[in-house]
């Protein structure tokens, strides 16, 4: 079944490029607005995280 | 045991679960500590072996255990899996339970995984040196020690994800997501670079050939470089170094993008292990692509790494772990734009197939990998016994010396690089080659190996340094084996809220685990489906037909002694290799080469077309002692393929492996596979008895010859014409 579907596939190969393109695209730009948006105190206590092996967190949830 | 047992306090912190203590399993972390510096010392001195045999053969020992096409899968699997290996569980399990605030999910696991790891090293030491090996290079273990490691993987995979569910902290800190990256992808990767099909316990043929096959390897080690050598390593840089500098990582954000952005182009760039070979086009043409794409997460991670640093800078002046990964975070930075510039097609031509490739996987394993651990040695060490480092000057000795041998093998490297491609493509006025005996190229770069091998002894003595360093710091302290930590429990969230999708994953480690998997396998499938089931993509050529029994055992032979760690089978369609080798190779010849053997690294020159260019008898003198043939060649010699003798024995079962991937043998051929192979063999013997040489139809040099004399030469048979199969590459010669 997959063979026959990629045999098809073969005469329409651009649409690899595209496809590509488009998950690619898409999902970056989701990413990117995500980071922009993040929460500043959520960030912060992110990149502590690490550093407060020995003590408690304080935005455990 | 204190360790497992967790007391719970009553005392609950803000808003929070009861209080637990429990302890850190630092045990476990320093067994694999320990691994990795004896498989350091061990995987680097047969470096150091190897590199000096390349100017002074003599060191081969005219021991087939010693010889160079032996070893040099030893010392690749050694520091790869032993070294940068260990180590890296060593980071993980440090920095995964105080990430978490959990101890490993199973102290049992942590067992089976340590010593599970370590006897898959020891059957690498054993049998590489035996010559049983898969020829795919950094898989080179043949199918049991596969299922080993498969095994062991998952168990270190369960004891991971079990610690991610059991954990006291909400949220995944970002080295997290890169340690779960890993261990899908590598598990992915060795899985699809390992379907063989079993001969006997020692020997099995890769269910792919030749174009497929090439694609599989590079696609796995590409991969493996991205997610055994780089990604776990990010991760401990994302926890080791903001903890040496004491402050949070430059930009969090950066991580995240750094993370994603990495993953899902990493998988594509494989093929630019394959540019102006008989790859299609188009896949080649996708891995260049991805490879520039890359050069972007690359240098975001770099850039995060070390604009931790800013405003710490004097740290950095006195604090030896700071040192080593600012090193480290360097030689990412130049590694990983290297790479990319060396995918593009034109610098590639000249940079393929030499020490160029070398001198860059150097900068990565020695400077990333290698000061990357080196500082996180030098860090979890004291801590884990309670001390400080026994020696700041000594450790400030161990990174001058490692940077000066790093240098010292990096340079020289480069320069032989050049030189080498420069040599194998001059031309003069009358258009014939300036250099036409390959020989005279090789013997030009010996200098430069000399410093090469001095460059490695000087990081060699380093890591001795740091041992002796590492040792007087645990002799004066303490193990803290169940080092002592409390958290509160992780309350179950009745209702999620807010935070955006991105911190919603950061709560849920298995559907991050799934999107990461489906993140690499999108690049994977695409590259390699159209491969596998699109016919034309690999155009038959009717003269291209099964090798011979005996050239099979003589293939079998060669594969043996690791010849591809030297010679290429690959003639790329430039001007220069099609004046020095002949024809340039064309995807069609490879369809019955399970492996492909296209090979890595000229060291010695390609032969794909070395079919009927010299006499049996030339073959024969030159394997029993090279310099005969080639005064000043480095090759070893290889005395033993005179006394062993080659065996009908497993032909059957390899004939009827072969027919069933496709290799059209006749019905029968079993039953007379020893008739047929003494029947060649006994027309050689002839050749070299006309020749002045007597010598037995049954030694192992008789089968390699056949093998040798076959190379290349199938697409002879017929008009040229046909033999210019139409291939989506652009396979017309190249004026190079």
């Amino acid at each position: 079944m997959f063979k026959h579907y990629f045999e098809r596939i073969a005469d329409q190969v651009s649409i690899y490029p595209l496809f590509s393109l488009v998950v690619f695209f898409a999902f970056f730009i989701g990413l990117l607005v995500w980071a922009y948006l993040a929460n500043k105190p959520h960030i912060a206590y992110m990149a502590n995280l690490p550093l407060s092996d020995d003590g408690l967190p304080t935005d455990n949830q | 045991m204190a360790s497992t047992s967790i007391q719970t306090d009553e005392r609950t912190a803000h808003g929070q679960g009861p209080m637990e203590h429990f302890a850190y399993d630092n045990k476990t972390v320093l067994l694999f500590t320990i691994a990795t510096l004896v498989f350091g010392i061990i995987g680097m001195t047969v470096g150091l072996l190897m590199a000096i045999q390349l100017f002074y053969p003599v060191f081969n020992f005219e021991l087939q255990y010693t010889t160079f096409g032996r070893i040099r899968p030893l010392h690749t699997n050694a520091v790869i899996f032993a070294f940068v290996g260990n180590a890296m569980f060593a980071g993980v399990y440090y920095s995964l339970q105080r990430l978490l605030k959990a101890r490993m999910f199973s102290d049992a696991l942590s067992q089976i995984h340590f010593w599970g790891w370590q006897l898959i090293i020891l059957a690498a030491a054993i049998t590489l040196p035996l010559g049983m090996t898969t020829s795919h290079e950094y898989a080179e273990l043949e199918w049991p020690i596969d299922i080993a490691i498969t095994l062991i993987w998952v168990v270190f995979g369960i004891n991971l994800i079990g610690t991610i569910l059991k954990r006291r902290e909400r949220h995944m800190y970002v080295a997290v997501w890169f340690y779960i990256a890993t261990f899908i992808t590598v598990a992915v990767l060795h899985i699809v670079n390992s379907f063989e099909l079993p001969i006997s316990w020692t020997k099995s043929y890769y269910l792919y050939a030749g174009v497929q096959d090439a694609l599989v390897q590079w696609w796995y080690g590409h991969n493996a470089v991205a997610f055994f050598l780089t990604t776990p390593f990010l991760g401990l840089m994302y926890y080791f170094l903001p903890k040496a500098a004491q402050r949070p990582v430059y930009s969090y954000r950066l991580s995240i993008i750094h993370f994603w952005s990495l993953i899902f182009l990493y998988i594509w760039a494989g093929p630019h292990h394959l540019l102006y070979t008989s790859l299609p086009d188009w896949a080649q043409s996708l891995g260049v692509v991805f490879s520039i794409m890359l050069i972007a997460p690359s240098w975001g991670g770099m850039l995060n790494g070390l604009l931790t640093l800013r405003g710490a800078w004097d740290k950095v002046r006195v604090d030896p772990v700071l040192k080593f990964m600012v090193v480290a975070v360097t030689a990412y930075g130049m590694a990983t734009l290297e790479g990319p510039l060396l995918s593009l097609k034109n610098v590639n031509a000249i940079a393929h197939f030499t020490d160029w490739i070398v001198a860059h996987v150097h900068v990565g394993g020695l400077g990333w990998n290698g000061f990357l651990i080196f500082g996180m040695l030098y860090y979890m060490i004291p801590k884990m016994y309670g001390t400080k480092l026994y020696s700041v000057r000594l450790a400030n000795v161990h990174f001058w010396i490692g940077t000066i041998g790093i240098l010292t093998y990096a340079l020289p490297m480069y320069f032989s690089g050049f030189t080498q491609s420069l040599m194998w493509k001059e031309f003069m006025a009358d258009g014939l080659l300036r250099y036409p005996n390959f020989l005279e190229t090789t013997l030009q770069l010996l200098p430069l190996h000399m410093f090469r091998a001095l460059g490695g002894l000087l990081y060699l003595i380093g890591v001795f340094v740091m041992v002796y360093n590492l040792r007087k710091t645990a002799v004066a302290g303490h193990l803290i084996a169940n080092e002592p930590a409390q958290a509160p429990v992780l309350q179950t969230l009745v209702h999620q809220t807010g935070g955006g999708w991105h911190t919603v994953l950061e709560r849920k480690p298995i559907l991050f685990a799934s999107l990461s998997l489906v993140a690499i396998l999108i690049g994977g499938m695409v590259e390699m489906i159209p491969t596998f089931l699109i016919k034309n993509n690999i155009p038959t050529i009717s003269a291209v037909k099964p090798y011979t029994l005996l050239e099979l055992e003589g293939r079998d032979v060669y594969i043996r002694e690791g010849c591809v760690n030297c010679h290429s089978q690959m003639v790329r369609p430039f001007r220069s290799e099609a004046e020095r080798y002949g024809e340039y190779s064309k995807a069609g010849e490879f369809v019955y080469d399970h492996p492909f053997l296209w090979g890595s690294k000229r060291t010695g020159p390609d032969l794909h077309r070395i079919g009927g260019k010299y006499p049996d008898s030339w073959h024969y003198n030159h394997m029993l002692e090279p310099s005969t043939m080639s005064p000043g060649s480095v090759m070893p010699s290889y005395p033993w393929l005179f006394d062993q003798q080659w065996s009908a024995q497993d032909m059957p079962a390899k004939v009827s492996a072969m027919r069933s991937l496709g290799v059209p043998y006749a019905l029968g051929t079993e039953a007379i596979a020893g008739q047929l192979m003494s029947a060649q063999a006994n027309i050689i013997v002839k050749n070299l008895k006309e020749a002045g040489v007597n010598t037995k139809p049954e030694a192992e040099i008789i089968a390699l010859i056949a093998y040798l004399q076959r190379l290349g030469t199938d697409i002879k048979k017929q008009p040229k014409a046909d033999t210019e199969a139409p291939l989506s590459a652009d396979l017309s010669t190249t004026n190079q």
